[in-house]
């Protein structure tokens, strides 16, 4: 492996890993509120409907963005609708949001399949000018890859360092208790949840407009369901995710990297190497897991009348 | 027989109000469709028509009827799949790659041992289609048992990875030259085809199903197995300390349930397919999380959630051909039905925790 394939695969970790990061972020503040949301696969994918669709329509990538964005909020508030307020399953809401996404998004992306878009524009990594153009090339990231490491440190200091996180982890571990102390358990979810579907929206956003510039149907490919495993393996950690995220991304860099030297692995073996690689970790980080979880985790908040 | 029919119908596992359900089932559909058509109104297409449609082909020809049939024998099995294992607390979503896995390994057994007469390769296949949805599933209660992972999480990878072990066959080693067009098996030989019925593509697969259901109610409700099944499901600790071998039912019960859904695959490929293809399922898997959710278990719930679901999913087929929609976009009608229902909490009696 030449250090030119080995920046490769280290530059399209960056790129696929950027977008897992963002909804496994969205995902640590559902469930620090005590949500499990497996919905955002669903979301993920009417927000990159959206999102191309604004992007294609208008010519600015920024507009696709914020209405990715937004659109992933509002998804979020449907959902929110049923576990919070119709104290619904979480999980079978989660899925019917799933299949809700699956939907609408193959009926808002279908005039735009094969569509072209204008994207963001890349930046070279500071610092890195006086690299010959044939290594430089690898390390020109967008904005929104830029703006990820930060957004990890800000979602950490927002949970972690603010009143308003200490309130929303309070809801996590225990809804009555929070209630108790002053705090409206619902509408922390619910600011909690719209939160978590704009960084899906985000997410979803970096995945069609910036990184592969396309739509097509169920492009997220289990990306939101790999976002709630690297919660568990990030244990509920915004800063932890960055790991977990990068890890992934690793895997899918690594099979790009391998079906492009030739290697003679069928490309469906390869596939399923992210899916294989989320389980191992897993496996690997067994154990631990009712130490860290939110206490009340999936469980319906039924008020205290 | 018939004073277990009686017993059956008297039993409070199914004791519900048979109008006030149909009430509810009807609202349901209603609802669904109201609100599905407004979405298509939106996307510029006339809904009144798409409906219309829809409504004609699946209620009201003999052909479309029967296809809704069809389309409910994998989701009862898949609902059985999951709501087996719910009764002791397991969250199996993974029906659908397990679904995979016993297509895969009946269509291996249906290629290697084509030489057999009907009986016995179908029933090799059964067994085959049962282990393969089996071992899928014995990996995530492996890891649960072992209090490594949980197994939502690990079943709903799983079910990624089902479908790229059968691609790689069916575009590998098992790839038909006849057809370059289309990745797929050979054809099955006739022995290895479940029989179909009244000259509609019903077949045998629908016996299989129902019998499934029966004796899913009739152990869950007349059984020592049901009963601590049902303890251990209320609470795991006191059960384990009552003698129960916790473990080994959470295990036994995923497995049966991988089966389960295993045998869905096997019907699927065996009486429907005919062949092995790639992505052959729509959501099935799903689909049967989502029934036996939404039907608590209930043996009756299952049947009649299975047809409201299979109803959507053939809607879908004819939305596709007619309105050049996305077939994907059957998802909106069929999530707007489970939304009707999970915005109601009282719409089944819940035991309040």
């Amino acid at each position: 492996m030449t250090f030119l394939s080995l920046f490769g695969v280290l530059s399209s970790a960056i790129f696929s890993g950027t977008s897992l990061l963002y909804v496994t972020l969205g995902e640590v503040i559902g469930e620090r509120a005590g949500i499990v949301n497996l919905g955002l696969e669903g979301i993920m994918l009417v927000s990159a409907s959206v999102g191309f669709a604004i992007t294609s329509t208008t010519g600015n990538p920024y507009l696709g963005i914020l209405a990715s964005m937004f659109t992933g909020g509002l998804m979020n508030m449907l959902f929110g609708y049923l576990v919070v307020s119709q104290k619904a399953n979480q999980l079978a809401s989660g899925l019917a949001t799933m299949f809700f996404g699956f939907g609408l998004s193959a009926l808002i992306g279908k005039p735009y399949v094969g569509g072209q878009i204008k994207s963001l524009p890349r930046l070279l990594f500071p610092g890195l000018s006086l690299l010959p153009e044939k290594y430089s090339f690898q390390f020109q990231f967008d904005l929104l890859i830029y703006l990820a490491l930060p957004m990890a440190t800000l979602i950490w200091f927002l949970l972690f360092r603010t009143r308003w996180g200490l309130g929303l982890r309070a809801v996590g571990e225990n809804a009555d208790t929070a209630y108790a102390a002053g705090l409206n358990p619902n509408l922390i979810r619910y600011k909690a949840l719209f939160l978590s579907g704009m960084l899906a929206g985000l997410a979803a956003a970096h995945l069609s407009i910036v990184y592969t510039k396309t739509w097509k149907e169920f492009m997220t490919a289990g990306r939101g369901f790999i976002a709630v495993a690297l919660v568990i393996f990030s244990k509920w950690h915004p800063l932890r995710a960055i790991a977990g995220a990068l890890l992934f991304g690793g895997a899918v860099a690594f099979q790009l990297f391998l079906q492009a030297s030739g290697v003679n692995i069928s490309p469906f073996l390869l596939d399923a190497i992210p899916y294989v690689l989320t389980i191992l970790v897993l496996i690997a980080w067994g154990g631990n897991r009712k130490y860290s979880a939110p206490a009340s985790l999936g469980r319906i908040y039924y008020g205290s009348e | 027989m018939a004073n277990i029919t009686i017993n059956f119908l008297r039993t409070r596992f199914i004791q519900l109000n048979i109008v006030r359900i149909t009430v509810k089932y009807v609202t349901v559909i209603v609802v669904a469709f109201f609100l599905f058509g407004l979405i298509l109104r939106f996307a510029g297409k006339d809904p009144i028509v798409a409906i219309k449609e829809t409504i004609i082909y699946t209620l009201g020809t003999t052909s479309g009827f029967s296809e809704v049939i069809v389309k409910m024998i994998p989701l009862i099995l898949t609902a059985v799949a999951v709501a087996l294992p719910a009764r002791v607390g397991l969250i199996n979503v993974g029906a659908e790659g397990q679904l995979y896995m016993g297509a895969w390994l009946a269509t291996w057994g249906a290629l290697t041992f084509n030489q057999l007469p009907g009986y016995l390769l179908l029933s090799i296949m059964i067994l085959l289609g049962s282990i393969g949805g089996a071992g899928w599933a014995f990996i995530p209660v492996f890891l649960r048992a072992r209090g490594l992972v949980n197994e939502t999480i690990t079943t709903l990878l799983l079910n990624y990875v089902a479908p790229t072990i059968v691609a790689f066959f069916v575009y590998g080693s098992w790839r038909s030259q006849e057809n370059a067009m289309y990745p797929q098996t050979v054809d099955l030989v006739p022995a290895a085809r479940l029989p179909s019925f009244w000259g509609t593509r019903i077949h045998l697969g629908l016996f299989i199903g129902i019998i499934v259901l029966i004796i899913y109610w009739y152990v869950m409700k007349y059984t020592k197995w049901g009963f601590e099944m049902r303890a251990i499901g209320g609470n795991p600790q006191a059960s384990k300390q009552n003698g129960i071998p916790l473990i080994l039912y959470l295990i036994v019960v995923m497995c049966v349930g991988g089966a389960i859904a295993g045998l869905a695959g096997m019907s699927e490929i065996s009486g429907i397919h005919g062949r092995l293809r790639p992505n052959f399922s729509p959501g099935f898997g799903y689909m049967g999380f989502l029934i036996s959710w939404l039907s608590n278990g209930n043996p009756i719930g299952i049947f009649l959630m299975s047809f409201v679901v299979a109803m959507i999913t053939s809607g879908g087929d004819i939305l596709q051909i007619n309105q050049g929609l996305p077939f994907a976009v059957v998802n909106i009608l069929l999530a707007i039905a489970l939304y009707t229902v999970l915005y109601q909490p009282s719409f089944w009696e819940r035991k309040k925790a």
